[in-house]
């Protein structure tokens, strides 16, 4: 049985991260990241007509970055994984279509890429699959459009509100391969504590993050300082200090490696970013970029990907329905 | 330390207590500057067509006219979202925030098109502002009938 614990599942044959690849937008490759991304484009629109074909046309361009840097071709793909926030996840759909990979769509909001990687991890050690690509994107100007308010509009951020990461991001997961290997999954249940605010997400997914976090703690017998670095999503600056009381109170110290993609992205104070990074792109291009070459350099060498999603769509805040949270984990290992 | 998340409620409270507010005295204050020297602009140019000889009527609409248009040029060439960012209400309330209200959804509506895209999203934003005003206007209007019928 590789199913540990509660929501655990310990891979019997750990899962080679192959190869990963991260585009992303103008204000991101101006942050304190932007050397360790692959690629950068200049202008938003990255030469389309509409913000859903530039973020589309980011999904592409990171997936065949990703078989490029791979020595793999496209027929040795049996499936993209893929997920996006535009309705009906058009942005990878329509980036996908011309590829003739098998495509299973994700919606996992912002926590699409783990749930990409937690699945397609689980297909490849249960040998349905030999390889596999993980897919998401996101893009401020088309989110901005679909939940919030039009670009040019006169308005304020409230200091909780979290910026969209421009960008795509591609991982080739592979049961073959010496790279980072990913060793153990949670898969995270829906928390909802009743937050309404859509300008608060790191408080809304706070919980559901520490309840996910918690959870593989006891599932895998570990501790928060087995981990080099304990990484969620997109909670941002609030957000992280949040799951921090959280497991404080259950007696989990994440004073020490615990940081938040959100909150390596962008430069707060320069960049104007209010409470930090947010998006699929954001835990996508951090961990693509940054994080994956830390760990083949051997400078990390065992870390907890978290994650983190807000299940809302723009109706739903309207409504004044809460807003749940979800967050997957993944520990990756170089063994 | 309690748990934050040992209720709904507690954990309301919590988030408000963990989450900054808005630096409200520097924002109103910035919107009260900003929002009058809109306002200056506007008296300049009453003045302006008062002294060539316009009624007052005249010069009013004719300032209105230049102040949305204004308020749309300066949201065309992205400039206004960024006087917005920095005086929130100062420059939402003035006419020229109507103008933006409207001229900015039109631009990010436009890639579906100039029926679905452009014209029915132009009142996206401003449209509650639009039917409620009417709306109020009306109501105010029957009641002023009213009183005067009754009084007279």
């Amino acid at each position: 049985m590789k199913h540990i614990g509660k929501q655990t599942v310990q891979l019997l044959n750990p899962v080679t991260i192959d190869c990963t690849y991260s585009i992303v937008g103008p204000k991101e490759s101006e942050g304190p990241l932007a050397k360790f991304f692959d690629n950068t484009i200049e202008d938003a629109f990255y030469d389309e007509s509409t913000w859903e074909k530039a973020e589309s046309k980011l999904n592409s361009t990171s997936i065949n970055g990703c078989l490029c840097k791979s020595n793999k071709s496209v027929t040795d793909i049996e499936y993209i994984l893929a997920g996006d926030l535009l309705n009906q996840c058009i942005a990878s759909s329509f980036a996908i279509r011309d590829t003739n990979i098998p495509f299973l769509g994700l919606f996992g909001a912002c926590s699409t890429m783990i749930e990409g990687m937690s699945i397609g991890s689980m297909l490849i050690d249960g040998e349905f699959a030999n390889n596999i690509i993980c897919s998401t994107s996101s893009h401020f100007c088309s989110a901005e459009k679909q939940f919030r308010f039009p670009l040019e509009l006169g308005s304020q951020r409230p200091p909780s509100a979290q910026w969209t990461v421009t960008g795509a991001a591609s991982v080739l997961l592979s049961n073959e391969g010496n790279g980072p290997k990913i060793t153990h999954v949670t898969t995270g249940k829906i928390v909802d504590m009743g937050v309404t605010d859509a300008n608060n997400m790191g408080a809304a997914m706070a919980p559901s993050a520490a309840n996910t976090l918690k959870t593989h703690f006891e599932d895998t017998g570990r501790r928060p300082d087995y981990y080099d670095l304990i990484l969620t999503g997109d909670l941002g600056y609030i957000g992280h200090d949040i799951v921090v009381d959280i497991l404080k109170a259950d007696n989990y110290d994440m004073t020490k490696n615990y940081n938040d993609c959100g909150i390596l992205m962008f430069d707060r104070e320069k960049q104007d970013t209010h409470s930090g990074g947010s998006g699929c792109a954001c835990i996508g291009t951090v961990f693509s970029g940054f994080i994956y070459n830390q760990l083949q350099s051997k400078k990390l060498n065992k870390i907890l990907l978290v994650g983190t999603g807000a299940l809302m769509n723009a109706t739903s805040c309207q409504q004044s329905e809460t807003i749940p949270g979800i967050a997957h984990a993944i520990a990756i290992e170089n063994i | 330390m309690t748990n934050p998340i040992k209720s709904k409620k507690h954990y309301l409270d919590y988030v408000d207590q963990k989450t900054p507010n808005s630096k409200t005295k520097s924002n109103f204050f910035i919107a009260f500057i900003v929002g009058g020297i809109i306002c200056v602009v506007g008296q300049a140019i009453i003045a302006f067509f008062a002294s060539r000889g316009y009624s007052k009527d005249i010069s009013a609409s004719l300032t209105s006219v230049i102040l949305i248009f204004l308020g749309a040029f300066l949201t065309a060439i992205n400039v206004y979202n960024k006087l917005g960012k920095f005086a929130g209400a100062g420059s939402i309330v003035p006419i020229t925030g109507f103008a933006n209200s409207i001229v900015s959804p039109a631009m990010e509506y436009k890639s579906e098109g100039y029926v679905m895209g452009v014209g029915a999203k132009m009142f996206l934003v401003a449209g509650p502002v639009l039917v409620f005003g009417v709306s109020a206007s009306i109501f105010y209007g029957v009641i002023y009938y009213l009183m005067n019928s009754v009084i007279v």
